[in-house]
């Protein structure tokens, strides 16, 4: 059974033949991109003309997000940014803690149980003039029941007195840096790191695993990824447990599920050997849709909570460098069991300490266990400079990039955390492509929204929240920010044979497009606007079409 | 009742896993609690296991130690609804954990009551590891936050270095008194919280430790500042290691002081024992005559009746 389909213009990402005007699909698979005349030479086949005024390009591939996002949409959404949820409901962005407050009680309306607890997700009260929000906000809303507000970074929550007091923490005398007080000398109500997060996320029924995503979630993830053009994603830093596991397998597999979903495991509570052996055991389950057996390591914190592993000179406001997450000789072992295994390996660095040890135990490793084409890649990696660049890609390493950061917090790093010279060297996109570093962008969503289309925008744009250009320097051309988020993405996860451009034998995922991202103009790349998907063949329609 | 709770923090290889089996060892009836990051590397000695699932390792002596992987908060928030409770916890650090963190975390926990933060050190490899590119500031941080530093595997570097190491990690401290050790076998007492509530009746001159440590009690009854006696008893200058009691309070209220190195900690005693104080000390440093001049100048009355009893 063949369909061909015919669009606008279809955008191959395959430079021997980038554009066409017909595509052939058989079995879930192209069969080729062409003329109709040329493809119809294959034999029956049924002519599909529902994309004819549509733009095709390969389905987006996003090498760094979480599945949780499904989840946190049964929250309330307290985001600065416009943002549409997966049944294609456009939240508008509330632009005060007013704005805030109104939204978080009209939810509060709809619960009948008073004790029952509230949930908000996305506050960044940066852009409050960094007005913080207080318990005394949040009591505004409601008394009885507990109510927490998770912030955009996921690492801060404010909570009211309500949550407090079923933590234990409603008290004088509380003594610790991520518990600010007010002048009352009890919590303001804001509990920054998870440590501190926990004793109230308990009561207000956050997940006990902030990074876990049940059946519904993967299955409203998944209509945030046919929203954004996605057919490709990851879950960057997944527990996968047995029961999770099935559960994936069980979701990805439905024949209305719309995507391939590649879940890392993470690292953590494991050691190296069981980290490993878990990743070979897993790789034995995947499937089409769900690719297992690659892990992530966390080897430093984040450079806006001051945690990252910064070199000489630090951070600009002089704060404390920041936090090893695996002492050196664990990732070190990671990488020589992992390379002797064949697993491959992702590591978030943030800092460019942890960025120069991920490199140095990588080269030692490497001369252990000499790998042709490992593709390590180093997640976030923000403040590579030009010579570590050069020696990751000397190596065989690859990079993804936190182009989207940019835009949210570009601001924050220019004046506080790094200062002007290194913040615009920041997601170097330019510099990493000019030292031959295979290259991915991301969102990190839920941290910031999946659309790979609106990261290209920050790749090319370098824009910051305020509308300064941080880096002009570090531009890439709108090409190489779509090949980022397509055969880029697709190479750091070895799946670029199989997905990425649109060419005779690679997987039927297409990005449906109402716009031509390649004559909109690079200013306009985030307006593209996404009709759906096709996964595997199958079409997928998104549930809410981007203005 | 809080439940006392130990950090045992240091780098990898620092030999904090050792230390924990040898306080199994020795936990003489008392229902000790381990919490370790991960099980892979076996957290617990083969025979001293009973019994392993997932979350849980049964040990013998009803002891249990439980892994905290990614939430630590949450696996003390279980630990403390344990059914029975435990005596004690002994938290094991990742490797590069700063032990200081934890413990303000534990802070914000009810039902637990911080004992103290105990640093290993490896003596073989830590003049290096103060020195690395990547790694020293997280040890120096892990040597300010301790109460008590252990060098630990103080058998694997000459006699002659030892006292330099010694040296190199007081200063960086600038407060913990620094013990060294091999095999991370330290006597219980050191590191545990009594729990029987009694003060040793042995003389203040007592025998000389095993491991080079020596106890002394000072058995009396004249009401005391007990939160000033707990501070003076965590000073430097006295270079104890540990000390514990019972004593009267000005008030009259009757009060525990615990003392961990450099950490002290009074609360409500419920007990009718004894009153009196025992303190521990390397025997090198101990001296009796400071300790009791300090009780003394605590004491609301100008003549207490301080008297070492003989046994």
């Amino acid at each position: 059974m063949t369909t061909i389909y015919a669009a606008r213009k279809i955008i191959t990402m395959n430079p021997a033949r980038p554009t066409a005007s017909h595509v052939a699909v058989r079995d879930g698979r192209i069969l080729g991109a062409g003329t109709l005349e040329e493809l119809a030479r294959w034999g029956d086949h049924t002519l599909d003309e529902r994309f004819a005024d549509k733009v095709l390009m390969p389905g987006l591939v996003e090498g760094h997000a979480h599945t949780m996002e499904g989840v946190f949409w049964r929250y309330v959404y307290c985001g600065f940014f416009d943002r549409t949820d997966p049944d294609g409901k456009q939240w508008a962005g509330l632009r005060s803690v007013d704005a805030v407050l109104d939204r978080l009680s009209e939810a509060e309306k709809a619960l009948d149980d008073p004790e029952a607890p509230l949930k908000g997700f996305q506050l960044d009260p940066i852009y409050f003039d960094n007005r913080k929000v207080s318990r005394a906000d949040l009591d505004k809303v409601s008394s009885t029941r507990p109510i927490g507000v998770v912030h955009a970074s996921c690492h801060i929550m404010n909570v009211n007195s309500k949550a407090l007091e079923l933590a234990g923490l409603l008290r004088p005398g509380i003594n610790h840096p991520g518990v600010p007080l007010g002048e009352d000398g009890l919590p303001t109500g804001e509990l920054k790191g998870p440590d501190v997060m926990t004793p109230a996320s308990v009561h207000i029924g956050f997940d006990r695993d902030m990074l876990a995503c049940d059946e519904r979630g993967l299955r409203d993830f998944g209509k945030l990824c046919v929203q954004a053009g996605v057919t490709t994603v990851t879950d960057l830093a997944a527990r996968l447990t047995d029961e999770a596991v099935d559960m994936m397998l069980d979701v990805t597999a439905k024949e209305d599920f719309p995507a391939r979903v590649v879940p890392l495991r993470f690292f953590q509570g494991l050691t190296a050997a069981d980290l490993i052996d878990n990743a070979v055991a897993l790789r034995r389950k995947a499937t089409d849709r769900l690719r297992l057996g690659m892990v992530k390591v966390v080897a430093d914190g984040s450079i806006q909570g001051f945690s990252a592993r910064m070199r000489w000179p630090g951070y600009f406001n002089g704060a404390p460098n920041g936090l090893w997450y695996v002492p050196p000789e664990q990732l070190l072992e990671t990488y020589e069991r992992a390379l002797a295994a064949d697993v491959h390996v992702h590591t978030h660095t943030n800092g460019d300490e942890a960025t120069q040890l991920a490199i140095e135990l990588l080269e030692t490793a490497l001369r252990k266990h000499p790998s042709p084409d490992h593709r390590f890649t180093l997640q976030h990696c923000q403040l590579a400079d030009a010579a570590q660049f050069r020696r990751m890609a000397k190596l065989g390493m690859c990079v993804n990039l936190f182009a989207n950061h940019h835009f949210y917090w570009g601001d924050e790093h220019y004046n506080l955390t790094v200062g002007p010279e290194r913040a615009e060297r920041m997601n170097a996109c330019r510099t990493a492509l000019a030292n031959g570093l295979p290259m991915a962008i991301h969102s990190d969503a839920p941290i910031t929204p999946l659309a790979p289309l609106f990261t290209a925008w920050c790749a090319v744009n370098r824009l910051t929240a305020s509308g300064r250009v941080q880096g002009e320097y570090e531009k890439i051309p709108v090409e190489d920010a779509l090949h980022a988020i397509t055969l880029g993405a697709a190479y750091t996860l070895k799946l670029d044979g199989e997905i990425g451009s649109i060419e005779a034998g690679k997987r039927a995922d297409l990005a449906v497009l109402e716009d031509d991202p390649t004559e909109i103009g690079g200013e306009n790349l985030k307006d593209v606007r996404v009709w759906g998907t096709v996964q595997g063949g199958r079409v997928f329609e998104a549930t809410a079409h981007s203005a | 009742m809080a439940l006392p709770l130990t950090i045992i923090g240091g780098y990898l290889g620092s030999g904090k896993t050792t230390m924990v089996n040898h306080l199994l060892r020795h936990a003489d009836g008392r229902r000790l609690a381990v919490l370790v990051n991960e099980f892979g590397d076996l957290p617990i000695d083969e025979d001293l296991i009973e019994a392993q699932d997932d979350d849980i390792i049964s040990i013998s002596g009803g002891c249990v130690c439980c892994s905290y992987g990614n939430d630590l908060t949450l696996a003390l928030m279980d630990m403390a609804a344990l059914d029975p409770a435990p005596d004690h916890v002994l938290l094991e650090s990742s490797g590069v954990a700063l032990p200081g963190a934890i413990a303000a975390s534990v802070s914000l926990l009810q039902g637990y009551a911080l004992d103290g933060i105990v640093t290993l050190c490896n003596a073989e490899t830590v003049m290096e590891q103060v020195r690395d590119t990547y790694i020293a500031d997280t040890i120096q941080r892990q040597i300010e936050d301790a109460d008590l530093i252990v060098l630990n595997k103080s058998d694997l570097v000459e006699a002659g270095r030892l006292g330099g190491i010694e040296e190199h990690l007081r200063k960086a401290s600038g407060r913990a008194e620094v013990i060294a050790a091999q095999h991370g076998a330290l006597p219980p007492e050191i590191l545990l919280r009594s729990f029987d509530g009694q003060v040793p009746t042995e003389p203040a001159s007592a025998a000389p430790h095993s491991h080079g440590f020596r106890t002394l009690s000072f058995p009396f009854d004249a009401p005391v500042d007990a939160e000033a006696l707990a501070r003076g008893l965590a000073d430097p200058l006295l270079a104890l290691v540990r000390a514990k009691g019972f004593v009267e309070d000005i008030g009259g209220a009757r009060k525990v002081i615990q003392v961990v190195g450099r950490r002290w900690d009074v609360s409500p005693a419920s007990n009718e024992a004894p009153t009196g104080i025992v303190v521990i000390g390397k025997a090198v440093d101990i001296d009796e005559n400071p300790i009791r001049a300090l009780i003394v100048s605590m004491s609301s009355s100008s003549l207490p009746s301080l008297h070492p009893l003989k046994k």
